[in-house]
């Protein structure tokens, strides 16, 4: 066996002090099979060494949480005895190089790590950034990304019900893909993934081992260039049939007691798979190689260790078991094999063809990675806004927005995703969160992702923590109470300090906005170096969060119900259009400061409207961000078909009053009737809240301006994709 | 009505029937595994159900079609035994002959989830018997190759011998089927087969049941 040096480690992406810290910890050089396996522990992706020490501040309990971080996904009690289980994590890299796999074998990722906890995963949902529509390469990778989502996603029979796409120039080089998974499962049938115990047997599943995505963790954890292209053969390929046929043996087997700890092979295979499950065991694991089916002949330890061969899993059984699980994956047509045994000895032992080639301290590889308090600086303010002319006529202002990059219909994407399989889904895409019913009952959960991530580049600690307040919004928008979040920070390169103060401010916003709301961050994923050529991406931390509904009849919708009623707007408006899409589409200006936020004030007017759904007063809602009040209430009005006569209040600017994205606001429709009962228990409750329009016949209407057509605003608002896409 | 849902591997919507069978006939249908050697006996209906049978890497329900359970399947067909076969179930009927004609790639080459507006174009037979004829109905569709083909002669004789079961209204038709097919009775109209789910609206919670009273038509005539 090949000794390792230090040039071959800093090929395999570790520095120079990383390298002296193995040989510390070994006590001898390692071989090469020794020193990829530490290359891939110690990488960015699976080690979290430069966001660690930030992530652990984060406020990960509450009486309804089952797991926070640390598993494959964290898990929630929504009553019943029913729990859900739910991780977002991203498939960035992978997915620029190669969009349909990359984005692919993200869905498929992010499934395994919900099902391999004991859930049926019953929704996904994605957040996607693209660069700019005109960039030669946009086209191709939204449709690639969009194709292979719905290539897992759909064979798999899990609805894809929520997501969010935003374009801009920083994602030119560098898209980010994230997906997220929630399921079901029962609170006394919670799976982990200690490999407890010495002398129990270490059981492979499901596909065979091949030569694809060795080193993906490594890739994923460094700066694209020009050449990375290059790094193709590194993108694992998806097989959705076998993943769900993965999915149902494990559920199959789950249903006994057979098993002590099971984990998925994800980034790292066999290798991070092996080494948490011993690590979180307290014990040892020993794996014999030449019991690993492999794809192809002739592979070495180091291939098999660092392959990331997708849909397959690691479980450790009680002794004796293994007959009758491995009965269950031979029904399911899956590879099934005993691969090893947990030992007392805390060391991953590997042995192939008679011989040891590799024998590492657990502990060095969890335990013992490095961990780092990068430098970080204060990132530069915007200067304030200075003055933005008005436009001539707001109405017609509004007609150009709704056909903009980041506000224009997104039926293109979500048409190819089943978002009705498993018949649960209540609401689907295009509301403010979606809402899927919890199979054989009244009872359902919410879901939706967000994060504005021009707010975060401008003021990164209000910019996370309005990411958080938004998802909660949209999840009290459709009448669900949010429970619990699951966070994908998406960054550029951490060495770089101010780099690392987004993201230190970011994390610090986050955990702010969870507490004040209540609101625990239960799993989540970090992805850094996002940067191609030294350009890094805006500081994206996606935020996925999962609510409840009790009773799924009392939720509420955007579309205008009848015409005749009353529209209400919920919070203070200001006109803040600091980094608003009206400044930066309209204009074509990035400045300003990000609009303000106070959590009590989003905690108060959320919870009112919350109340008035539940109370079913109100016929419809929708929050209200990019774009401010005139978007809002646009969507409602083409979502219905239902025009409204709206009045511009005194004391503002008309753009600032109607394009504003002034925090904590909810656009809500009222029988005329009800509506002064509405304002007066806001006055009581201390939320500010005013008429602002009705609804009715099928235009827009502003006062002093010529109305518009509502049909020709959907024309206009769903005819951009499919004109980008060359399929209009 | 003593029914049988046949599960082959990555079938994806045989809970969703599943459920709207039992929810139609009280109890709930025996899921039979394609390796199965043969259908449980006296059975009133046969379902095949959406999904991605052994993953639809060939021509879609191809693999389906030669799976050990079918040749129980066929053999009961032919003794008159109904068969409602959705989305991938209705390629697989397509695939063994029970049902002419192919379904292509859809003609823009995308997968297409939506709901569509569908007639009933004829309410007279077990399947749609709780339907008034020409009824305007929105069911969901979720497929990626649910586009109808078969020659003139066939397309003609199918229009001329009333087995044409559904059509996508005009300006709706979300896979360029030929002659805007959605759905197809074999001759003797005890088979039946359509891309649409309507396991999907047979629940009110859902918002929709236009799709219900295909299950409810078979529970009052096979029951």
């Amino acid at each position: 066996m090949t000794a390792a040096t230090l040039t071959h480690a800093i090929d395999h992406g570790l520095s120079e002090d990383e390298w002296k810290h193995v040989l510390r910890v070994m006590n001898r050089t390692p071989n090469m099979t020794e020193l990829g396996i530490f290359s891939v522990m110690w990488s960015e992706h699976c080690s979290y060494k430069s966001s660690r020490v930030h992530l652990k501040k984060l406020p990960t309990s509450a009486p309804w949480v089952i797991q926070g971080p640390g598993e494959n996904a964290g898990v929630i009690d929504i009553g019943d005895g029913d729990a859900i289980i739910f991780k977002m994590e991203s498939h960035n890299h992978p997915s620029f190089i190669e969009p349909y796999q990359g984005a692919a074998t993200g869905v498929g990722g992010i499934m395994r790590d919900v099902f391999t906890m004991g859930a049926r995963p019953i929704a996904m949902l994605n957040a996607l950034r693209f660069g700019e529509p005109t960039h030669p390469k946009t086209q191709h990778l939204v449709s690639g990304v969009v194709a292979g989502i719905g290539g897992y996603g759909n064979c798999m029979g899990v609805p894809t019900v929520a997501g969010e796409v935003n374009f801009h120039k920083a994602y030119n080089g560098n898209i980010l893909v994230n997906a997220m998974c929630v399921g079901l499962a029962k609170t006394n049938k919670i799976f982990l993934s200690a490999a407890k115990g010495s002398g129990n047997p270490v059981v492979y599943v499901g596909s065979k081992t091949g030569r694809d995505g060795i080193h993906g963790a490594t890739m994923a954890s460094a700066e694209f260039d020009d050449a990375s292209e290059e790094k193709r053969p590194t993108v694992q390929v998806g097989d959705p049939f076998t993943e769900k046929l993965l999915l149902e043996a494990c559920l199959e087997l789950m249903a006994t007691d057979a098993i002590v700890g099971i984990q998925d092979m994800g980034a790292a295979g066999l290798t991070s798979s092996s080494c948490e499950m011993a690590d979180k065991g307290g014990s040892g694991i020993e794996l014999n190689l030449d019991h690993v089916p492999c794809r192809e002949k002739g592979m070495t330890p180091y291939e098999m260790m660092l392959s990331e061969s997708q849909e397959r899993m690691l479980m450790v059984l009680k002794p004796g078991r293994e007959k009758e699980a491995e009965k269950i994956f031979k029904k399911w047509e899956l590879d099934f094999a005993v691969i090893g045994v947990t030992t007392d000895t805390k060391r991953l032992v590997l042995n192939f063809k008679g011989e040891t080639v590799a024998d590492i301290p657990v502990a060095a590889l969890a335990d013992e990675a490095p961990l780092y308090e990068r430098p970080w600086t204060e990132p530069e303010r915007p200067k304030p806004l200075g003055e933005v002319p008005e436009p001539k006529s707001i109405t017609e202002t509004l007609s150009k927005l709704v056909a903009t990059p980041d506000l224009a219909s997104r039926r293109w994407i979500y048409e190819q995703y089943d978002s009705t399989v498993m018949a649960d889904t209540v609401q689907r895409p295009g509301g403010d969160a979606a809402i899927v019913r919890i199979h054989g009952t009244s009872k359902a959960i919410a879901t939706k992702c967000d994060v504005t991530p021009r707010y975060v580049l401008a003021d990164p600690y209000t910019g996370g923590a309005q990411a958080v307040a938004e998802v909660w919004r949209n999840l009290t928008a459709v009448g669900a109470t949010p429970l619990a979040i699951t966070d994908n920070l998406n960054f550029g390169n951490p060495q770089r300090p101010e780099i690392m103060g987004q993201f230190v401010l970011a994390v610090r916003g986050i955990g702010d906005a969870c507490r004040a709301l209540d609101f625990p961050v239960v799993s989540g994923n970090v992805s850094l170096y996002n940067e191609t050529n030294g350009q890094a991406i805006l500081p994206t931390p996606a935020i996925g969060g999962v609510g409840l509904l009790k009773d799924v009849t009392k939720h509420a919708t955007i579309p205008f119900k009848a015409p005749g009623e009353t529209i209400l707007v919920i919070g203070e408006t200001k006109g803040h259009l600091g980094q608003s899409i009206y400044l930066r589409e309209i204009h074509d200006r990035e400045e300003g400061a990000a609009p303000p936020l106070d959590l009590k004030v989003e905690r108060k007017n959320g919870d009112f409207v919350r109340t008035l759904i539940g109370e079913r007063r109100v016929t419809a809602v929708h929050d209200c961000s990019d774009g401010g009040i005139a978007v809002a209430i646009a969507e409602m009005a083409m979502a219905s078909g239902i025009g409204a006569t709206l009045t511009t209040p005194a004391n503002f600017t008309r753009h600032g009053f109607w394009f504003g994205e002034d925090q904590s606001r909810y656009v809500v429709t009222a029988p005329a009737a009800d509506a002064d009962r509405i304002l007066s228990d806001a006055k009581l409750a201390g939320v500010p809240a005013q008429k602002q329009g009705t609804t009715g016949g099928n235009a827009w209407k502003l006062d002093g301006e010529d109305p518009f057509p509502t049909a020709r605003l959907r024309e206009l608002n769903e005819a951009w994709l499919p004109k980008l896409m060359g399929t209009a | 009505m003593k029914a049988a849902v046949v599960v082959f591997p990555a079938s994806n919507c045989d809970r969703d029937v599943a459920t709207a069978l039992t929810q139609a006939n009280g109890s709930p249908p025996k899921m039979v595994w394609h390796q199965d050697a043969s259908l449980p006996d006296d059975l009133d209906l046969i379902v095949l159900p959406g999904g991605f049978s052994y993953g639809d890497y060939l021509r879609c329900g191809a693999m389906a079609a030669h799976s050990p359970i079918m040749r129980d399947v066929i053999a009961r067909a032919k003794e008159g035994t109904p068969i409602l076969g959705i989305c991938n179930g209705f390629q697989v009927l397509c695939e063994t002959g029970l049902l002419p004609g192919v379904l292509m790639r859809n003609a823009h080459l995308k997968f297409v989830s939506r709901d569509v507006h569908m007639t009933v174009e004829g309410a007279n037979t077990m399947f749609t018997a709780r339907y008034k004829p020409g009824q305007r109905i929105n069911i969901p569709v979720a497929h990626g190759d649910g586009n109808y083909f078969a020659d003139k002669g066939t397309l003609d004789r199918l229009e001329g011998e009333g087995q044409v079961a559904f059509r996508y209204v005009e300006g709706e038709n979300p896979n360029g089927a030929a002659r805007n097919i959605a759905g197809i009775y074999n001759e003797k109209r005890t088979i039946l087969g359509l891309m649409p789910h309507p396991e999907r609206h047979a629940d009110p919670l859902l918002g929709c049941t236009d799709g219900k009273a295909i299950f409810d038509s078979l529970v009052s005539a096979l029951s």
